[in-house]
Parts: structure tokens; sequence; C-alpha cells
């Protein structure tokens, strides 16, 4: 399809440079560019991910390269070993809290979007009375911060019997979730020509049908973006997961990477990077699949 | 009640299954039904607990003791407590230089990274990492990188001779204060550049064009048409950068833990350590709601402050 379209355009362009130059890009020169674009610009990424570099260098390396810079080259692993990562599997319960992370992340997003998609729907395509006010109220419960949050919180967890239960995070998580993804799903749902809608009415198609048939198939990419980053969010909290679980086994991966790796006052780096480690990369695998929709989520929702 | 039996159809045998269709049709019906999940969740786990917190504050609940009302107790002992007006000094200075790095930073990284590039999609996409792995992950890094004695940082600077000595940068109460800050400037740039990229790629090029045909430097076009034009995106990615550095917790609990000497404690992480492992609920919540009213401040000054500055810059032109 691309190549198509862009062959037949080439000839016309006398000058190859002109092609990918936006505005007025043609007035720089190339070494002006270097210095002041390409050489801060390469600063930036190396300190933005320096730290991830460090995290799995740290992770490979065995204890004597690790704590003796004098011998070793720190940024380099002469001899790379898995004792880390063995540890971390097989003698830490880092296993279950992968499998708790994603339970709660999975059933707090799937809860999030069944009630968004429901709430934008309602507040985009049914009009009701104050359909605006809700909408506006459901973006500032976005504003109201889990820190001033988890202390009465904590108080119902406990009064509701779900203090260390998975049930306490799926229950909690909506609270920043269904704000966030009904925003998000109002901007998808505004874009969709409401004439489609009207038409399906004339035809008889009642209000769920339409949502069904109509505006969900349609809506999809706002579905995966929302359901993403929710699932990310999820991934990411650590306040209440840390004030409503207690015993190790029902942790989720960051609050127990933090939690239970240090032992005293003695840190074992290379296993707590090992599980800083563990915990990221399934999130970002996920991201690298889904970059576009990431974007979009993060800058739609600022924008509307 | 009284549509279902005027239905002013004459299928009578039909009417009961019509009814519900019909119910489920109906925009007030549905409506309603559509909002409850979302409603129903914020309300009970979101409204509720905002009202319980405010009650709590005026009592002296404890971990599995039920408090009674003590009014401005709680207030009046937090306004004589060093270690929580210290607390205060740090949470404004924390976010105060935080959000000026990373609106500075963030914005330089978003002009550079608006020119056209090379694999423009792919460093976009590794610049969000920090804003994607889970902070308190990519706090625990950042621990490793301040460790006193095997910091990579002092390393490299005693290598390349900058230094004689390594930093003990978390077990001095200003280095300490600096690091943190660093790590939340470095985790909140890239939300910051990557919004703000969405901005100025909405600028049409055709302004830059006009400015300089009309003589203006590229200070000036920065100055007259940048900075206006992403007025608007700018205050509300503001006011979010404002509202989540206030609040912060998972990056200090996970670096400093509030230490040493209590001189990285932020609001949040001073409620939850006297709240849930001090047991003192009632005190906690006072602290958490003695934020509110910054929060409010700063959302409204950051938010009103930019929007009406736009909206007058707007007016003027008429």
């Amino acid at each position: 399809m691309t190549d198509v379209a862009a062959t037949p355009a080439k000839p016309r362009d006398a000058q190859p440079d002109a092609t990918d130059s936006v505005g007025m890009s043609f007035l720089t020169t190339r070494p002006k560019l270097f210095i002041t674009v390409y050489l801060p610009l390469a600063l930036f990424v190396f300190a933005l991910l320096f730290p991830f570099y460090w995290m799995a260098v740290t992770t490979f390396k065995p204890n004597d390269e690790l704590y003796n810079f004098r011998a070793h080259n720190p940024f380099w692993i002469s001899s790379p070993t898995l004792a880390n990562i063995e540890k971390l599997l097989f003698q830490t319960d880092y296993p279950a809290w992968f499998v708790n992370t994603m339970a709660v992340a999975i059933a707090a997003t799937a809860l999030s979007i069944f009630a968004s998609v429901l709430a934008a729907y309602a507040i985009t395509r049914l009009r009701f009375k104050g359909a605006q006010t809700t909408g506006l109220l459901i973006f500032l419960a976005y504003l109201v911060p889990p820190s001033i949050l988890f202390i009465p919180l904590a108080t119902m967890v406990y009064g509701m019997d779900l203090y260390d239960t998975n049930w306490a995070l799926i229950l909690t998580y909506p609270t920043f979730l269904i704000p966030f993804c009904t925003w998000l799903l109002m901007g998808y749902f505004k874009s969709i020509p409401y004439e489609l809608e009207e038409c399906a009415l004339i035809d008889g198609a009642t209000r769920i049908q339409i949502l069904w048939q109509i505006t969900l198939p349609l809506a999809v990419p706002g579905l995966i973006s929302a359901g993403i980053f929710a699932f990310t969010l999820s991934w990411n909290e650590f306040i209440y997961a840390l004030a409503f679980i207690s015993s190790s086994e029902n942790k989720t991966v960051p609050v127990g990477v933090l939690t239970q790796l240090v032992e005293g006052d003695v840190y074992h780096w290379g296993a707590l990077m090992a599980g800083a480690l563990a915990g990221s990369v399934p999130v970002a695998l996920i991201y690298s699949f889904f970059v576009e929709h990431y974007v979009s989520s993060l800058t739609g929702a600022v924008k509307e | 009640m009284t549509s279902v039996p005027t239905a002013p159809t004459g299928l009578g045998v039909l009417s009961p299954r019509r009814s519900l269709a019909d119910m489920l049709d109906d925009r007030r019906v549905l409506s309603f039904l559509f909002m409850l999940p979302a409603v129903g969740i914020l309300l009970t786990f979101l409204a509720y607990p905002l009202g319980l917190g405010v009650w709590l504050a005026f009592t002296d609940t404890r971990i599995g003791r039920a408090g009674v009302f003590i009014g401005l107790d709680n207030y009046i002992s937090l306004m004589g407590d060093s270690v929580f007006l210290l607390s205060v000094f740090n949470t404004i200075f924390y976010t105060t230089v935080a959000t000026i790095l990373k609106f500075g930073l963030g914005l330089w990284l978003a002009l550079l990274l608006n020119n056209s590039m090379p694999f423009k999609a792919f460093i976009r996409a590794i610049i969000l990492l920090p804003y994607i792995i889970p902070t308190v992950l990519s706090a625990i890094a950042f621990w490793w990188i301040f460790d006193a004695q095997f910091s990579i940082i002092s390393w490299a600077l005693v290598k390349f001779g900058l230094l004689d000595r390594y930093i003990d940068f978390l077990g001095e109460p200003w280095n300490a204060r600096w690091s943190v800050i660093a790590a939340n400037v470095w985790r909140g740039i890239p939300f910051v550049a990557i919004c703000l990229l969405a901005g100025l790629q909405t600028i049409s090029p055709s302004l830059y064009e006009a400015a300089a045909l009309d003589g203006a430097t590229s200070w000036q076009r920065f100055r007259h048409v940048t900075v206006p034009m992403l007025m608007p995106i700018l205050s509300i990615v503001l006011t979010f950068s404002v509202l989540f550095t206030f609040t912060d917790f998972q990056l200090i609990y996970a670096i400093t833990r509030g230490g040493p000497v209590n001189a990285t404690h932020l609001m949040a992480t001073l409620a939850f350590q006297r709240a849930i492992p001090g047991g003192r609920l009632g005190e906690g919540a006072a602290i958490a709601v003695a934020m509110i009213p910054f929060l409010v401040c700063a959302t409204v000054f950051s938010y009103y402050g930019l929007q009406r500055r736009k909206w007058q810059q707007g007016s003027a032109d008429d």
C-alpha cells in the first residue's frame, strides 16, 4: 500500500533531503544539528536508560565482581552468572508475587474496563441529565491521590475482612483505573460518528445492540489503549499493596521485591536487582508490543 | 409504573416481554444501569473513604481500636511536631524543585524530539521506558546507584579525577534530598516530554515561517509562538505533575524510607509511617488530610493560572 503511494512522488522531488524535512528545518546545517540536537538527545537517552543497564548488569554479575571495582571494570561482566535469577526464582516467593500481580492486574483491569465502557457510553451517547457534570466529577476523581485514601481504605479493608487478600487490591485499584479509562474512552466514543448509531436506531436496534455491535467494534483501539494502560498502572501500584497485604506469599512484585529481599541491614544487591529486572521485563514486553497505544492513551488523556 | 399499563399498542399478550425491552431502551433507565458499576465503585471506594479520612483525622483511632472524637487535637499536636513541619518543608521543596527541573528538561527533550530524525519512533519508545517500568523497581536501581560504598557515580567521578572520595548520597540530609529529587526528575521527564511533544506537533509550521519572515529570532519564535501555543497542554500536564509529585510515596519509601533523620520524609511517607507501622490511624489521617489544602491550591494555581494567561492572550488578539 505505502510503496504504491510513495513511488510516483519520488521523481518529482529534486532534492532527496527535502522529502523528510519539516517546515524550516532545511535552514540548519548538519554540524549545527549535531551539536544542538543529536548530542543532547544522546545524553538524554543515556541518562534515561542507564539505570536499566545498571540493573541488568548487576543481575548477572557474580558477587566478587559486584563488590570489587578495583579488579573488575564495573560497566562490564567478565563471567556472567544466573545465580541471582536462580535464587530469586527458587529461594524466594517471587513466583507467587508474580502470579498475584498478574491476577490482580487482570481482574482490576477487566472490572475497570467493564464499568468504564458503560459509563463512558452513557455520558457521551445517552446524554442523560447531568451527564456533563458526571463526566467532570469522574475526571476530578482521577485527581484524588492514593496517598490520601490509603488510611481510610485500610480501615475499610479490615472491616470488610479483605485484609491480606487479592480482593483488597482488585476492589481498590479501580478507584484510579475507572476515572482514567472512562475519560479515555469518552474521547474515543466522541470520535465515532453519531450518525452510525442514528441509522441503527431507525432500523430498530436497541441501545445495547448498538453499543455491542456498532460502538464497541469501532472503539477497539481505545479499548486496547485503556486496557493496556490500566494493566500497567495496576502492575505499578505500590502504596495500597504495601498497606493492605502482610504475608509474603500474598504480596505483589513491587512490594515483595522491596520488602522481602532485604534481610536486616544486609542488602543482597544481586538478588534485589534480579527482582527489579524480573518485575520490569513483563511490563516492558507488553509495552514494546503496544507502544503506539501507550503514546496515544498518554497524550489522549491529557489533551481531552 | 404508569407507563407500562398504558403502553400505546394493543399487543397485551406480549406486554411483559416488551415492557422489559422498553425499559432497557429507555434512556433514563439505561443511563442509570450503565452508570451504576462505575459510580458504585467510585462512591464506595473513593468518595466514602475520602469522607472517612477527614473524620478519622478528628479521632484518636488506632489499629484494632475504634477511636473517639477528639476535635482538632491531632492537628494541634502536629503543629508542634518538628518532624511534621520538616515533612511539609520537604514536600514543598521536593515538589517545587522537581517540577521546575522536570518541565525544563522535559520541554528541552520535547523540542529535540520535534526535529525530524532517523528512528524517531524508536527513540520516542525507549524514552518512555522510565515511565512504564514500575517506579519502585527503578527506585531500587537508584538506591543501588546511590549506594555509599559501591555507587557507580562516585566510582566514575573518582576514576576521572573529578573527586577524591566517594559521595555519601543517602547518608547526609541535603545529599539525600537532591538524590531523591534526581530520581523523581528522571522518572518524570518522559511523561512531560511525550505530552509536550504531542502539543508541539499540533503547532502549524506556517506560524514559524510567518514569524521568521517577520524577522523573529529563534528565541523570539520560541517565546512568542511555541510557548503560547503550548500553554493549554502545559497547564494540564503541570497540574498532573504537581499533584503526583506532591503526593509521591513510593520513590521515597523505596530509596530512603524518610531518612536520614527524617530529612527526606514527605507528608505521604510520614502519614504511612505513623498510620500503618505506627498504628496511629487518626494521626496518619490528619497528615494525609493536611495535604488536601496544598493540593487544591496547587491545582487551582497551575490550572487556572495558566489557563487565564492563555485566555487573556487570546482575547488580546481580538
